[in-house]
């Protein structure tokens, strides 16, 4: 628990350098190119841009742990209550796709594994590698192609529809997004299952568990299972970190109000400490998520402690 | 008298094993035929991909002198493809070279001395681990300047951490064996362990990381270009035709297809070989 201190003042510290080392100076960028030589250097003063480096940072650190992370350039308003809200927007589309990658990721790997080099197992092994080469936003537009102007049944872009704000508009919404972030996640989650799966069905206790006369169902689902799924918990939690990367990705492609779309706007807008603040957001999320899936792995496990 | 022994080194069983792997076969064979089409751009392309035509805009495939149709722009869009993929490639395999290479060293290293030395690296890759791959990738491009050598960079810096580990955790094990103890009580120096005795031992882990690698990094550097960050128009390279040919969905869907097909395809196919590669290299791991 302590040790994540170290990685949070890391992560902040590379966040603040990474975008320090920007090329042009942030007052010059604010005030525009007509600004005069004096007001830019009166600018970088009231920001702190003159003092070194390191008392930047610890500034930048007090503000950032105080709730005040600065104003955006492109936008004129307050970055933390705005970065929250396209945060919220996001997670719901990250929730949604880690559902539906663990609802049939798990399943599937299961199968497999029980039906090993059935054609069903090979069938789904081939679609995961399909699944995990496919480039994400490639298959949003396929997706957007094919449900949205082939069928033109489901919305192709946003999160709601004009002049309505209820749970099934937002749903409708998030169908097509969540699908195309899920895949991969899906995928990944399917061949890890699977193969925990076989190293656990050939342990001695499954053996003796079907020597005893069990039925199959019952010795993959009570005996086999619970441990099988133990590494997959990690992988989950590691899919939350590729969920966060594709999300910026799904959200360019269905215009999702997101994060993701704030943080590349910002950039091609050089927005510089609005993406600063959305790059804090995503990476210490990632962070707190990686030890909300340490903690649950050592509860699951009881062959793991932590100091 | 039994029959003669084959003597065959391990190199050679495992490849004999790769053969068998059809899946393997057909990626590499897959992946020979991209990387001859990206060498002989200059002779198989049709066109020049950044030949605008605009009596020809947007023509549909099978258009004649257009064999897969044209851009918003009237350029032949199998040139583009032809030329795209030598950019995605390159860059592909570019990165790899360079974030093994510094992942390699930075490993080596801490596994071997240990101590203060591995501490301080290893707090440093956990850092760049903390970030999800491709949004640390689009934070230093964001610093860089977009372009697509700053790209490059930004996805090599990111895969350090993951070859620094491999070759670590490899290291860790290496070092007890008595051959490398051997080695170091005949008094050979660090550096020529490392480079004869370690590394050769690390060799299967990272040649399968990378080969799996190389399709990640192909995929990241089109994702970056796709969101403006790395190649810019009008560069022939699969994200940037991706990208513009999103605006034309309605009209001319096959100009976002086709890219994106090309990409999985690859990508596909380095997986399929760096899967068998896995097989072929750690029996053990077979299932």
């Amino acid at each position: 628990m302590l040790s994540l201190i170290p990685v949070l003042i890391g992560v902040t510290l590379l966040v603040f350098l990474v975008m320090q080392l920007a090329p042009g100076d942030p007052a010059q960028i604010m005030l525009g190119p007509k600004a005069t030589e004096t007001a830019v250097a009166q600018l970088r003063h009231e920001l702190g841009l003159d003092q070194p480096l390191l008392v930047q940072y610890g500034r930048w650190l007090i503000h950032i742990v105080q709730g005040n992370w600065g104003r955006s350039i492109q936008l004129k308003r307050e970055i933390l209550p705005f970065l929250l809200g396209r945060f919220g927007n996001s997670a719901y589309l990250m929730l949604f796709a880690t559902l539906l990658a663990c609802s049939v990721g798990v399943p599937a790997g299961i199968l497999s594994a029980v039906k090993q080099y059935s054609v069903g197992d090979r069938v789904a092994m081939v679609l995961v590698l399909i699944g995990f080469s496919t480039p994400i936003f490639w298959l949003g537009i396929i997706l957007q192609i094919l449900f949205g102007l082939v069928f033109g049944i489901l919305p192709v872009s946003g999160l709601q529809s004009p002049g309505r704000a209820d749970l099934g508009d937002l749903i409708v919404h998030l169908i097509l997004p969540s699908l195309t972030l899920t895949t991969g996640a899906t995928a990944i989650i399917a061949r890890m299952t699977r193969s925990s799966m076989l190293e656990v069905i050939r342990q001695d206790y499954i053996r003796t568990a079907r020597s005893k006369g069990l039925s199959e169902r019952s010795v993959i689902s009570r005996h086999a299972l619970k441990n099988a799924l133990i590494p997959v918990v990690t992988v989950v939690g590691m899919q939350v970190g590729y969920l966060l990367g594709g999300d910026v990705l799904v959200e360019i492609v269905f215009s999702y109000p997101g994060i993701g779309l704030a943080m590349v706007n910002g950039i091609l807008a050089r927005d510089f400490p609005l993406v600063q603040g959305a790059i804090l957001l995503v990476a210490s999320s990632y962070v707190l998520v990686n030890l909300v899936v340490d903690i649950v792995y050592a509860y699951l496990d009881p062959r793991i402690h932590y100091e | 008298m039994g029959g003669a022994v084959i003597a065959r080194s391990p190199t050679q069983e495992a490849l004999q094993r790769l053969r068998r792997d059809r899946m393997a076969v057909a990626g590499a064979m897959l992946l020979f035929c991209a990387a001859l089409v990206s060498v002989l751009a200059p002779v198989l392309a049709p066109q020049d991909p950044t030949q605008t035509n605009l009596a020809q805009r947007l023509a549909p495939i099978g258009t004649p002198g257009y064999p897969l149709g044209s851009d918003e722009l009237g350029r032949d869009i199998l040139s583009r493809l032809i030329w795209g993929g030598r950019v995605s490639l390159l860059v592909g395999f570019g990165a790899v070279i360079v974030a093994m290479g510094f992942g390699v060293i930075v490993g080596l290293m801490a596994g071997y001395f240990g101590g203060w030395l591995d501490s301080v690296i290893m707090r440093l890759i956990d850092v760049l681990m903390a970030f999800p791959a491709i949004l640390l990738a689009i934070a230093i491009v964001a610093s860089l300047g977009p372009g697509l050598r700053n790209a490059m960079l930004a996805i090599s810096i990111v895969g350090i951490p993951y070859y620094a580990r491999i070759i670590r955790g490899s290291v860790l094990s290496l070092r007890e064996l008595e051959f490398i103890q051997a080695a170091r009580i005949i008094g050979a120096p660090d550096l020529r362990i490392l480079t004869r005795h370690v590394l050769p031992n690390c060799l299967s882990p990272l040649i399968v990381a990378a080969t799996l690698d190389v399709g990640w990094m192909i995929m990241a550097a089109a994702g970056l270009s796709f969101l403006g960050l790395g190649a810019q128009p009008p560069t022939a390279e699969w994200g940037v035709m991706l990208s513009a040919g999103r605006q034309f969905i309605r009209i001319a869907p096959h100009l976002s297809v086709l890219p994106g097909a090309a990409i999985l395809l690859v990508v596909l196919a380095l997986n399929f070989l760096g899967d068998g590669l896995r097989d072929a290299l750690d029996p053990r791991l077979r299932q």
